[in-house]
C-alpha cells in the first residue's frame, strides 16, 4: 500500500494533470475535480480491487461516479492507474475523441456512463443487490455531490439500499458545501445531512475529505454489516489553488494565461516539497 | 375504479373474427408474465423487477414461485429503472415491469442515461400501456411512449399484437445484448395467424393485398385485420395487414413494398399520431419518394375522451368500422 506520503505527492500530481488538461481542453469543472481529488486517490491507490487487467471480472469491485461532471479528475486517476495513456487525456471534448466531458464506457476503467444527475446510486443499489444474489464479496461505491443530493431518485435509492440492508454499498458524498449557484444551504438546504442518511437507515461517518487515513479508514471495510456505509466527506472546492477554494464560480472555468501560472506555480512548489521531504 | 369493460368489438367484428377462423387468447400481459415465469425458472439469473406492480404485470404467481427472482423497489419509477440497469450491468437478464404511463415518462432519464446510452440490456415492460386504463384518464395513459423512446440511440420498440408476438418478444428480449422496450395492454387478444414467424426488425404480413396496406402495431393489429376482412366482404377492396411489431428498428423495407405495390398506406397505433408508427412510416415514404396516399390513425393531439378504452377506440376509429371507413375515404369508394 502506497504510504501517506506518497499519497500525498500523488494528490498534487493529479490536480497539476487535472489543471493542465482543462487549460489544454479549454473547459472543466474544475472547483469539484480539485474537492474530489484526495478521494478518489484514496479509492483508487487503497481501496478498490480493479485494474486494467482485471476489469471484465465479475468479481472486481464497483465505482460509479454519480458526480459525473467531475470527468477530469476520474479520467486523470484512471490514466495513472494504467487503465490508458495519459496523452489521451489531452483529446478530452476534443472532436471525435471518445473523451467525452463525462464518464462514459468507451473510456477504458469507466463502469457505467453518468452525467445526469441522482444516477448513480441506484445503479449502484442494482450492483450490490446482483453481489448479495450471487454470494460475491465484491464492494459498490459511488461518489456524490452534496448539491446532487436535491434529485429525488437518491432517496429512492436510499430507502432501497437500507431496505435491502446492502452493506456491500458504500455511498461517499464529495461535500463542498457549493454548487454552481452559489451555497448548497442556499440554493437548496440538505442540512442536517448525517441524521437524514442515519434516518433512512444507513451507517453514517463524517470525515475530513482531504485527510487520507481518515478516508481510509472509512473506506476499507463497510461502517455495518446489515446497512449500506455513507461516507460524508468534508472537502473543499478547488482544494489546492488558493484563489479557487470555496469559490462557486470554479465550479466550471478554465483559468486565464496568468491564472494558469499561478496554478502551476502553487502546486510546483508544494510538489518539490513534497519530493524534498520525501528524500 | 373503472366502469364494467364494453368490449372491445363489435357484433358484427366478431362475426368477422369467426369467419376469419380467430380463437379468443388471453391478455399479452398474461402471456408475458408465463413466458418470464418459464424463463426465469430455467434460468437463476432472470429477474424480474417491480414497482408496487407485481399484481398489476401479473406476476403474483411468478413471485410465489420464484420470491428469490423477483426484486420489488416499491413505486419509485426513477430507483426502478437505474436497480434494473446495475443488475443488469452485473449479467443479470432484467426485466424492469412498471406501467406504460410511469415508466416511460418519470423515468424518461434513466431509460436514456443507465440503460439505452450505457448499454445495459434491460428489457423495460411498459405495462397496460395505451389508453388500457381507459377512464383512469390521461395520467395512467401512455400515449407518448412511442415518440419519446424512437427518439432515444440503441433501444429496440416492440408492441406486440397478440399472445403469440408477445410469447416471441419476451423470449427474443430475454436473449438480446442491448435494450429493449415491451409495451402491453391488458385486453384479451385474438390470436392472429402465424404464417410469419417473429423476429425483432421484421414486419409479419398477415393478409395480403393491393387495394390498400394496413400497417398496425401492437393491439390494433387485430382491428386492421377485421377492416381488411369487412372491405373485402362489403366493398370487394383487397388490404394488406403488415403487423409491424418492431416501431424501432422498423423493417423499412416492408413499409416500402407496401408503398409500391399498393393504392394506399393506413397506419394504425394505439398511440397518439405525433411521433408513433404513423410519423415513422411517413419519414419512410417520404423519403423514398413514392407517391401512395396515405393516412396516419391514432389518438389525436387533443384532450383524450373519457371512456373505457373499447370506447377511446371506437371514439377515435380505431376499430373494424373506423379503419374500414377511413380506407374507403381514402381510395375515394
Amino acid at each position: 500500500m502506497l504510504t501517506d506520503q506518497q499519497l500525498v505527492l500523488k494528490s498534487l500530481r493529479y490536480r497539476r494533470k487535472i489543471i493542465e488538461v482543462i487549460k489544454h481542453v479549454g473547459a472543466g469543472h474544475t472547483g469539484g475535480d480539485l474537492s474530489c481529488t484526495d478521494i478518489l486517490n484514496v479509492l483508487y491507490n487503497r481501496i478498490l480491487r480493479v485494474s486494467p487487467a482485471t476489469f471484465v471480472d465479475p468479481k472486481r469491485d464497483r465505482y460509479v461516479q454519480s458526480k459525473g461532471h467531475c470527468a477530469e479528475a476520474l479520467f486523470t486517476v484512471l490514466a495513472d492507474r494504467g487503465f490508458f495513456p495519459e496523452a489521451d487525456l489531452l483529446t478530452m471534448c476534443q472532436y471525435q475523441s471518445h473523451y467525452v466531458g463525462h464518464p462514459t464506457r468507451h473510456v477504458a476503467g469507466v463502469e457505467q456512463n453518468t452525467g445526469g444527475l441522482g444516477h448513480g446510486l441506484p445503479i449502484c443499489v442494482g450492483m450490490a443487490i446482483a453481489g448479495k444474489l450471487d454470494n460475491a464479496d465484491y464492494r459498490v461505491f459511488t461518489l456524490l455531490g452534496d448539491g446532487e443530493l436535491a434529485e429525488g431518485s437518491n432517496w429512492e435509492a436510499a430507502m432501497a439500499a437500507a431496505h435491502y440492508k446492502l452493506s456491500n454499498l458504500t455511498a461517499i458524498i464529495d461535500c463542498n458545501t457549493l454548487q454552481i449557484s452559489g451555497r448548497t444551504c442556499d440554493v437548496m438546504n440538505n442540512e442536517p445531512l448525517a441524521e437524514k442518511f442515519a434516518a433512512f437507515g444507513w451507517a453514517v461517518r463524517t470525515v475530513n475529505g482531504h485527510d487520507f487515513n481518515e478516508l481510509t479508514a472509512s473506506l476499507q471495510a463497510p461502517l455495518a454489516s446489515d446497512k449500506p456505509s455513507i461516507v460524508i466527506a468534508q472537502t473543499i472546492k478547488g482544494k489546492g489553488i488558493t484563489y479557487m477554494e470555496d469559490v462557486a464560480k470554479w465550479h466550471h472555468g478554465v483559468p486565464t494565461d496568468e491564472e494558469y501560472r499561478q496554478a502551476l506555480a502553487e502546486l510546483d512548489m508544494a510538489i518539490a516539497l513534497q519530493e524534498g521531504a520525501a528524500k | 375504479m373503472s366502469a364494467p369493460a364494453p368490449s372491445m368489438y363489435s357484433d358484427a367484428a366478431k362475426k368477422t373474427a369467426d369467419k376469419l377462423g380467430l380463437k379468443m387468447g388471453r391478455t399479452n400481459l398474461d402471456e408475458f408474465a408465463s413466458t418470464l415465469q418459464a424463463l426465469a425458472q430455467a434460468n437463476r439469473n432472470v429477474l424480474a423487477v417491480t414497482s408496487d406492480s407485481r399484481g398489476s404485470g401479473k406476476l403474483a404467481p411468478y413471485g410465489k414461485a420464484l420470491p428469490n427472482q423477483i426484486i420489488e423497489i416499491g413505486i419509485a419509477e426513477q430507483n426502478l429503472v437505474g436497480v434494473a440497469a446495475g443488475l443488469a450491468s452485473c449479467g443479470k437478464t432484467v426485466f424492469a415491469v412498471s406501467p406504460a404511463c410511469f415508466l416511460t415518462a418519470r423515468s424518461l432519464e434513466q431509460i436514456k442515461n443507465d440503460v439505452a446510452y450505457s448499454d445495459n440490456p434491460v428489457t423495460l415492460v411498459g405495462i397496460s400501456a395505451g389508453v388500457s386504463y381507459g377512464a383512469l384518464g390521461t395520467t395512467h395513459h401512455s400515449l407518448h411512449d412511442l415518440a419519446v423512446l424512437r427518439a432515444i440511440n440503441n433501444l429496440t420498440i416492440v408492441a406486440p399484437a397478440d399472445n403469440f408476438e408477445a410469447r416471441e418478444a419476451v423470449k427474443a428480449a430475454a436473449a438480446a445484448k442491448h435494450p429493449v422496450y415491451l409495451r402491453f395492454g391488458k385486453s384479451p387478444l385474438y390470436d392472429l395467424p402465424t404464417t410469419e414467424p417473429f423476429a425483432f426488425g421484421k414486419a409479419r404480413i398477415l393478409h395480403e393485398g393491393t387495394d390498400l396496406a394496413f400497417i398496425a402495431t401492437g393491439e390494433t393489429v387485430v382491428h386492421a385485420l377485421l377492416a381488411a376482412a369487412h372491405l373485402e366482404q362489403t366493398a370487394d377492396l383487397r388490404c394488406r395487414v403488415i403487423s409491424m411489431p418492431t416501431v424501432k428498428p422498423l423493417d423499412t423495407e416492408a413499409i416500402l413494398q407496401a408503398a409500391r405495390d399498393c393504392e394506399a398506406v393506413v397506419t394504425v397505433e394505439e398511440h397518439m399520431v405525433c411521433g408513433g408508427l404513423g410519423e415513422a412510416c411517413a419519414g419512410v415514404i417520404a423519403q423514398s419518394g413514392i407517391p401512395v396516399h396515405f393516412r396516419i390513425v391514432g389518438i389525436p393531439d387533443e384532450y383524450t375522451v373519457t371512456g373505457s378504452q373499447a370506447d377511446i377506440f371506437r371514439h377515435y376509429g380505431l376499430t373494424m368500422e373506423g379503419l374500414a371507413d377511413t380506407a374507403k375515404k381514402l381510395l375515394g369508394r
